[in-house]
């Protein structure tokens, strides 16, 4: 039961863990790390509950094995917020109702802010297509959606 | 004089839309779900399941599994009660196997280790002898002479002799001469509808964390529609005595119906009382599918008669329904939704609840209704066509009243149907020009709401806030609902009040978070939680003024003298009466505990668009718009949100989702990459219309809304469907090959 030393940054914090060389990033997030933001919903990458970053890339944190976090920069729904400030993806996600039982929102929060990252003028169908990966059974979307195009707009006048 | 805050206009905080309770815990990944527990000690649990579908077990033997680093319990059927009857002993079979598996991904036994991992690895080296026994997975099949018998001696009295003894439920209800009905036609279609299974498909899945002492005692945390109903439940299967197990309901990663069921819970805590450790049990996602709640696949036969002016004559319906290999098929409330929208003068309804080896059906948002709509529906759209008559003007021509007797027996009180229907007549949407290779749909739907059993308790804090206890688990934003709504009563803002779902130790007994029967049920006990507290706050002003209780009245958070005659006082802040309570009489607090039953019905008419690639026969839904009764929305956003919701799962239900058995009897698609439910970019944004006829059994008006959005969706889609095809789709879902199949067919036609 030889278990593998990973030394990584998390949400900006230096990290070290053992884990088993099957676990998962998610599973050591969860279980080794106490971050249980990221939610199982499939472990196999359908869902996209578990979605962080790693190194900026948006991965779904099932289908990745937590030793490959070493010397990596994860981010995490935990590290979205800044303080007391929450990220203008927050502020509206309540502000539009854009959940209702809330499980796929971290996952559906760390997509969204890793698209306008990338992209602060998307289209529409560009967040429906960037956003595909993130199932979602409560909202039929709509709101998500909208909450998402508005911050858009929002942080493009702000900047 | 009972306080009376009753009213249907004037409205100050109930219809606002403020920012929900868990909101800032839901989008920074503190709140917790049920995988999100933990406990000192605790151990991780897996279970075994059955590869069959139907299979005698000879032999269990978990010496290897025992003997592994790590493993601290095993338990199979013998550690569950013994001599249990009815439902009880249906659940103990469903979670844990008996003498046979009754299908694919039945539980036989279970491991308790201290990694998630040492216990996947322990259920492989448990070993299972089967003696492999005949299948059957199709309704149809199942009620066939030749079927292999499930369970003999399943049936009630209900079943006509002579049936196949699969066949374990039959309802039948109606009035008038049907077939003096259809002799009055000017035109009537009989036709055959199939749906398939499909599952409610909340992103979490099951998950508990448990612990049970040899003493009795117990502690429970789980993500579920009811935990009042899981701890009946998990005391009955082990022997416990209920008011020893306190459950905790945890934050709910959706349910739709689904988390209304127990199935892992048990199993926790019978492996907790072995290894007397805390146990935490979580499903993966192809146990979910396989063993969890799937809602029946049906076949029915659907036959109306209409006149040239679209007068329904006469209408009949056959419902069955697969339900699993257990009794429970919704075969009553399918056939009793079938033809609830119409005035009927003629109508007869047959349903039939059938076992198969496919796991026990679970509630699925308004059980029964979507397919039943669908079939019923369907055959309205074709009578419509063919008479060349407006779908909507032919609906409301037919349409349930107030003082329409339903097809299933009772008088309808105040009902909103013509007004959904209206509303959806004015909408744009219904006028809107389409495109080439669009069709659209139209279709009506019902469901009943209910009331059940509620507690709720309600208490005031010295700086004159308040926090409640409710009961039902909030699985839409119903804690937001119950703030608003006791606000309006206590005359305080929304923000000073903290609802929160209690244990089972801490309130009455609660029925579960289903019927949509939240925002009325335990909505209405808030407000007569509310109405308790005021009373009491109205006595202590009355006490301190010297004056009769009845001499003073509540408006706004304050207590102010009923008139002139009552003497002039100053009018007194709820916070100056709860700063002193303690000296004035004691703590003030409000409690409500009943069986409301004045749960509203609610209707529903939806507008759908759908386009269809004749080359690939794929569908795109490209305009969606739903009107329906909300009797009252208390905030409407997450109305809205109810509305859009049962929209986006019936799409899915009609274009992708399906359960698929191989002929091995085993589920082909125990994953959300075959079994594939709406993504982002599947749909458009979905319109919603609130329309509002007050229930007269609630204090302000409310119907409920969660369940009768995925009324009509089946049956609008494949009416617009049918109608970009130019073909009638009788059977759901309408994959791409199953259109083209049609398309096919028409042209050979």
């Amino acid at each position: 039961m030889s278990k593998l030393h990973v030394t990584t940054k998390i949400n900006g914090d230096e990290v070290e863990f053992l884990c088993d060389p099957r676990e998962t990033l998610l599973d050591v997030l969860r279980d080794r790390l106490g971050l249980t933001g990221a939610k199982e919903g499939c472990g196999t990458g359908d869902c996209g509950a578990c979605s962080v970053t790693v190194d900026g890339r948006l991965v779904c944190s099932c289908l990745m094995l937590g030793a490959e976090a070493e010397g990596k920069e994860i981010a995490t729904v935990e590290g979205i917020a800044e303080g007391e400030a929450l990220h203008p993806l927050q502020k509206k996600f309540i502000e539009y109702a854009a959940l209702q039982c809330g499980i796929c929102t971290p996952g559906i929060l760390v997509a969204a802010k890793n698209l306008l990252e990338k992209n602060p003028d998307p289209t529409e169908e560009q967040v429906r297509y960037w956003l595909a990966g993130n199932l979602c059974r409560c909202t039929g979307y709509d709101k998500i959606i909208r909450a998402v195009m508005d911050t858009a707009a929002e942080m493009r006048e702000a900047s | 004089m009972a306080l009376d805050s009753s009213k249907t206009t004037g409205f100050k905080y109930v219809g606002t839309r403020p920012d929900r309770p868990d909101g800032l815990d839901k989008v920074t990944g503190r709140a917790r779900f049920g995988a999100d527990a933990t406990a000192p000690g605790m151990l991780f649990a897996a279970i075994k399941r059955s590869p069959h579908a139907h299979a005698r077990i000879l032999r269990i033997d978990a010496t290897k599994a025992l003997a592994m680093e790590g493993v601290k319990a095993v338990v199979t059927r013998a550690d569950f009660a013994e001599g249990l009857t009815g439902e009880n002993w249906n659940i103990l079979e469903n979670v844990m196997a008996g003498d046979t598996a009754l299908y694919d991904g039945h539980a036989v036994a279970a491991v308790a280790a201290t990694t998630a991992l040492a216990a996947r690895d322990a259920i492989k080296a448990i070993e299972v002898d089967y003696e492999i026994l005949p299948h059957v997975t199709d309704v149809d099949k199942a009620m066939a002479p030749d079927a292999p018998v499930i369970r003999a001696g399943a049936a009630d009295a209900s079943v006509p002799e002579g049936l196949h003894p699969n066949v374990v439920r039959y309802h039948e209800s109606g009035h008038g001469d049907v077939e003096a009905g259809f002799a009055e036609a000017d035109l009537v279609i009989e036709d055959h509808f199939v749906t398939e299974a499909t599952h409610q498909g909340y992103i979490e899945p099951h998950a508990c964390l448990g612990t049970l002492g040899t003493d009795g005692k117990g502690e429970l945390w789980c993500c579920t529609q009811g935990h009042w109903n899981v701890q009946k439940v998990c005391a009955a299967l082990l022997g416990l005595e209920t008011s020893q197990l306190r459950v905790t309901a945890s934050e709910i990663g959706g349910g739709f119906g689904g988390k209304t069921a127990v199935f892992i819970e048990p199993v926790a805590l019978a492996l907790s009382r072995k290894a007397n450790r805390p146990v935490k049990l979580v499903m993966t996602r192809a146990e979910v599918f396989k063993a969890t709640g799937p809602t029946s696949s049906t076949s029915m036969d659907v036959k109306i008669g209409m006149k040239k002016d679209g007068t329904i004559t006469a209408a009949q319906g056959t419902f069955r329904l697969q339900g699993g290999a257990f009794p429970g098929a919704p075969c009553e409330m399918t056939a009793m939704c079938a033809f609830a929208p119409y005035d009927l003068k003629h109508v007869k309804q047959v349903g039939y609840d059938v076992m198969a080896n496919r796991p026990k059906q679970a509630a699925y948002r308004a059980p029964g209704s979507p397919m039943a709509a669908f079939a019923v529906e369907s055959v309205i759209d074709e009578l419509c066509k063919k008479l060349d008559l407006d779908p909507i003007d032919t609906r409301l021509k037919n349409a349930s009243r107030e003082g329409t007797r339903a097809s299933f027996g009772p008088t309808w009180p105040r009902i909103g149907l013509v007004e959904t229907l209206e509303a959806a007549k004015a909408h744009p949407h219904y006028s809107a020009p389409l495109e080439p290779g669009q069709g659209r749909g139209i279709s009506c739907g019902f469901w009943f709401n209910h009331g059940g059993e509620t507690s709720v308790s309600l208490a005031l804090s010295e700086d004159g806030t308040a926090q409640i206890a409710v009961g039902t688990p909030d699985i839409g934003g119903s804690r937001a609902s119950m703030a608003l709504m006791a606000s309006e009563v206590l005359g305080i803002p929304y923000e000073d009040i903290r609802v929160i779902i209690a244990d089972t130790a801490s309130l009455g007994y609660n029925e579960i978070s289903h019927g949509s029967r939240v925002t009325y049920a335990s909505g209405l006990a808030t407000i007569k939680a509310a109405e308790d507290a005021v009373q009491k706050l109205c006595a202590r002003a009355a006490a301190k003024w010297g004056i009769p209780e009845d001499a003073v009245y509540w408006e706004d958070g304050f207590a102010k003298p009923s008139g002139p005659n009552a003497g002039d006082f100053a009018p007194l802040p709820i916070a100056e009466i709860t700063a002193t309570m303690g000296a004035t009489g004691g703590p003030i607090s409000g409690h409500f505990e009943a069986t409301p039953e004045g749960a509203g019905v609610s209707f529903a008419t939806h507008i759908v668009d759908a386009e269809v690639d004749r080359e690939t026969g794929s569908t795109k839904v490209v305009r969606y718009t739903v009107v329906q009764d909300a009797g009252k929305a208390v905030h409407p956003t997450y109305v809205e949100g109810q509305f859009q919701g049962g929209a986006a799962q019936g799409i899915g239900w009609a274009l992708n989702e399906e359960y698929i058995y191989g002929e091995d009897g085993r589920l082909q698609n125990a994953g959300f990459l075959d079994y594939r439910i709406p993504v982002a970019s599947d749909l458009p944004m979905i319109d919603t219309v609130i329309v509002e006829v007050p229930n007269p059994g609630h204090p302000f008006g409310v119907r409920g809304v969660g369940e009768t959005s995925i009324c009509p969706p089946l049956a609008a889609i494949a009416n617009a469907v049918s109608a970009a095809a130019g073909v009638r789709m009788r059977q759901l879902p309408m994959r791409p090959s199953r259109i083209l199949e049609a398309l096919d067919s028409a042209a050979d036609g």
